[in-house]
């Protein structure tokens, strides 16, 4: 069976491009902070959702709708209405967080597919059970810290679909478990849908370089002709018990193609590509990418070498937590 | 207003673990939660402590509460998590996994590792059995007012994460390893030279963030003294304090004489400055733009 492509769309011509070039799933956000990729220009109108979906349709891919922020305390009826527009719209599923959010749409919208959002880290199969039993989940898509035995693990003790990232930006910790961005800046995955945004970052040239800040803090410095990398918290530069490095993570983007026979093999029904902030053309290539490798994959050939390497943010990658090694 | 102190979420050899209990038990608290909430690998080295603790803060009184891990994946963390309850005592979940491996039926509280940012997951967790939760530290003092009154309504005690370093985020992989050159399998225990984490800088060699194996904290002490009559209007029912080393039973104290109303706002702060001129408060998460901010800077310049 080829396995499934989830491909990332912060615009309505990003995902025409995304279906265009093969993706057997889209997946987007409504334009406020439901979804945690609320970033200022990116993400589709109630109109734009429709059309999405009926383009999608009518090329035989499916829309998921990202619903992923945690509501705030007093303005849930945002987040409520917008798993109602999901299921007007005709998307396939929405990928939701939240307990209180998932109680309520499996007792208003029993008929809308419910998948759990990487940003409710459930981790082991007893929690991905609970969450089935409890609110009718049928995909959980894994947080970024196992490795794929532990996945193959995993699928051995659940019939919940299991989807996995494989491409793009990387989160070194629990996603949905971490404050560090609200700490530097006030504004948080959780609560904003956003993470080291951009409305806090500047940069400043010194005697030889270019500091980048994050809310005040200087966490990158490169020399006057090195690239810049944006400086997202956890993979800045930082000195601890008299070292200085990336303490963190390194500034690498996953890349784990090469592994698609073990994540196949693992169990896992969906591979998922990050970047929903990202261009169409980039979304197209990496698609047709990732299209051709588990094509490749059902037909039992060799996964194509380093297509995407010039894609990747810093040009440097990782497998991540993939590996056992990683922690 | 209650005082809760919340698990220790640093590593410490067995003799000061057990200490801080014995202290906390002639401490002017209410609740205390024990047991591991970082990283499973600690616990062997100090378990069979546990239920001499617990007996003790039995004995004076004090409610001890059996806390969760933060993560869990492995398949010996999900063993001990469902073995919690056998302890006799309440179990605080910080992971929804260990709400998944209770006894059908039982009481249980939440603590400030679970994601409960609105009234519907409150009530959901009312439903199951919860009785009192934690909120997360990021929440403003706004959400918190909400969800002070929505706990009311459905009789579950709300509590505010009062006084220590900020848990902020927990990872698969582990920082105090990979600073040392290691993986987490062969970390060699590196957290337990930094009972307090270990301090991270910026390049401009600010002080930042505190590493704590897997888990990476606030440099600052999150300080609430400025809100207790804010949140014990709202009706907050308790501060949560958080272990450091030091005379911990004395800043605890020092709170409970705030909570009576025997020092003022800012009391607790200028004596916990001038016990430990280093360190930095905030109370960003409550009132400020961003979590690292301090209400009292002002008064204090």
């Amino acid at each position: 069976m080829v396995m499934e492509i989830v491909c990332p769309a912060g615009t309505p011509a990003a995902l025409r491009a995304a279906v265009k070039a093969g993706a057997h799933t889209v997946y987007c956000g409504f334009a406020d902070e439901t979804n945690a990729r609320n970033f200022p220009g990116l993400n589709f109108s109630r109109e734009e959702m429709q059309e999405g979906v009926r383009f999608a349709h009518a090329h035989g891919a499916k829309v998921l709708v990202a619903i992923n922020t945690y509501p705030r305390a007093g303005a849930e009826e945002i987040w409520r209405q917008a798993v109602a527009d999901s299921e007007t719209a005709g998307a396939d599923a929405v990928i939701l967080a939240d307990p209180g959010l998932l109680d309520y749409a499996a007792r208003n919208h029993p008929d809308l597919r419910r998948h759990l959002s990487v940003q409710a880290a459930a981790a082991n199969a007893d929690i991905i059970n609970f969450y089935a039993r409890a609110f009718g989940v049928k995909r959980v898509v894994l947080p970024r810290v196992l490795s794929v035995p532990e996945i193959a693990a995993i699928n051995a003790e659940t019939d919940v679909e299991t989807e996995v990232f494989v491409f793009g930006g990387l989160c070194v910790m629990a996603e949905g478990r971490c404050s560090l961005s609200s700490y530097a800046t006030g504004k948080s995955p959780n609560m904003n849908g956003v993470c080291s945004p951009a409305s806090h970052v500047e940069y400043r040239e010194t005697g030889d370089g270019l500091d980048a800040r994050l809310g005040g803090y200087t966490i990158h410095r490169v020399g006057r002709d090195e690239p810049a990398p944006y400086p997202t918290l956890c993979k800045g530069c930082f000195t601890a018990g008299g070292k200085t490095g990336h303490l963190f993570e390194d500034p690498v983007s996953l890349n784990a193609e090469q592994l698609i026979p073990q994540l196949a093999k693992a169990g896992v029904t969906a591979l998922k590509i990050e970047g929903r902030q990202r261009s169409r053309s980039y979304v197209a290539q990496v698609v047709r990418n990732f299209r051709a490798a588990v094509d490749a994959q059902a037909a039992g050939q060799p996964i194509p070498q380093g297509m995407l390497a010039s894609l990747s943010e810093g040009q440097a990658t990782t497998t991540g937590a993939y590996k056992k090694t990683w922690r | 207003m209650e005082l809760t102190v919340g698990a220790n979420q640093f590593f410490w050899k067995p003799e000061p673990w057990s200490a801080l209990y014995d202290q906390l038990a002639q401490a002017p608290v209410d609740r205390v939660v024990l047991g591991e909430l970082v990283c499973s690998k600690r616990l062997p080295f100090y378990q069979d402590r546990i239920p001499a603790a617990i007996t003790t803060l039995q004995k004076a009184g004090k409610q001890p509460v059996l806390t969760s891990l933060a993560l869990v994946t492995l398949k010996r963390e999900r063993k001990m998590t469902a073995e919690l309850a056998e302890m006799g005592v309440e179990v605080e979940i910080n992971d929804l996994t260990a709400l998944a491996l209770l006894p059908e039926g039982a009481k249980f509280s939440v603590g400030p590792l679970v994601n409960v940012y609105n009234e519907s997951t409150l009530s959901w967790l009312a439903g199951m059995g919860a009785t009192r939760v934690c909120l997360p530290p990021e929440l403003p003092l706004e959400a918190v007012r909400t969800l002070a009154q929505a706990g009311r309504d459905l009789g579950v005690a709300i509590e505010v994460w009062g006084y220590g370093r900020v848990p902020l985020a927990i990872s698969g992989r582990c920082y105090h390893a990979r600073r040392h050159g290691r993986t987490k399998d062969n970390c060699q225990f590196a957290c337990e030279e930094d009972p307090d984490g270990l301090d991270v800088r910026t390049l401009e060699n600010r002080s930042f963030l505190a590493m704590n194996g897997v888990q990476t904290l606030s440099d600052t002490h999150a300080c609430a003294d400025h809100q207790v009559e804010t949140l014990r209007d709202a009706g907050v029912s308790a501060l949560r304090l958080s272990p450091q080393t030091g005379d911990f039973a004395g800043l605890c104290a020092l709170w409970r004489k705030r909570l009576d109303g025997e020092l003022a706002a800012g009391a607790v702060a200028e004596a916990l400055q001038r016990a430990q001129p280093d360190i930095r408060l905030s109370d960003g998460f409550l009132t400020g733009a961003s979590g690292t901010e301090w209400s009292g800077a002002q008064a204090s310049a």
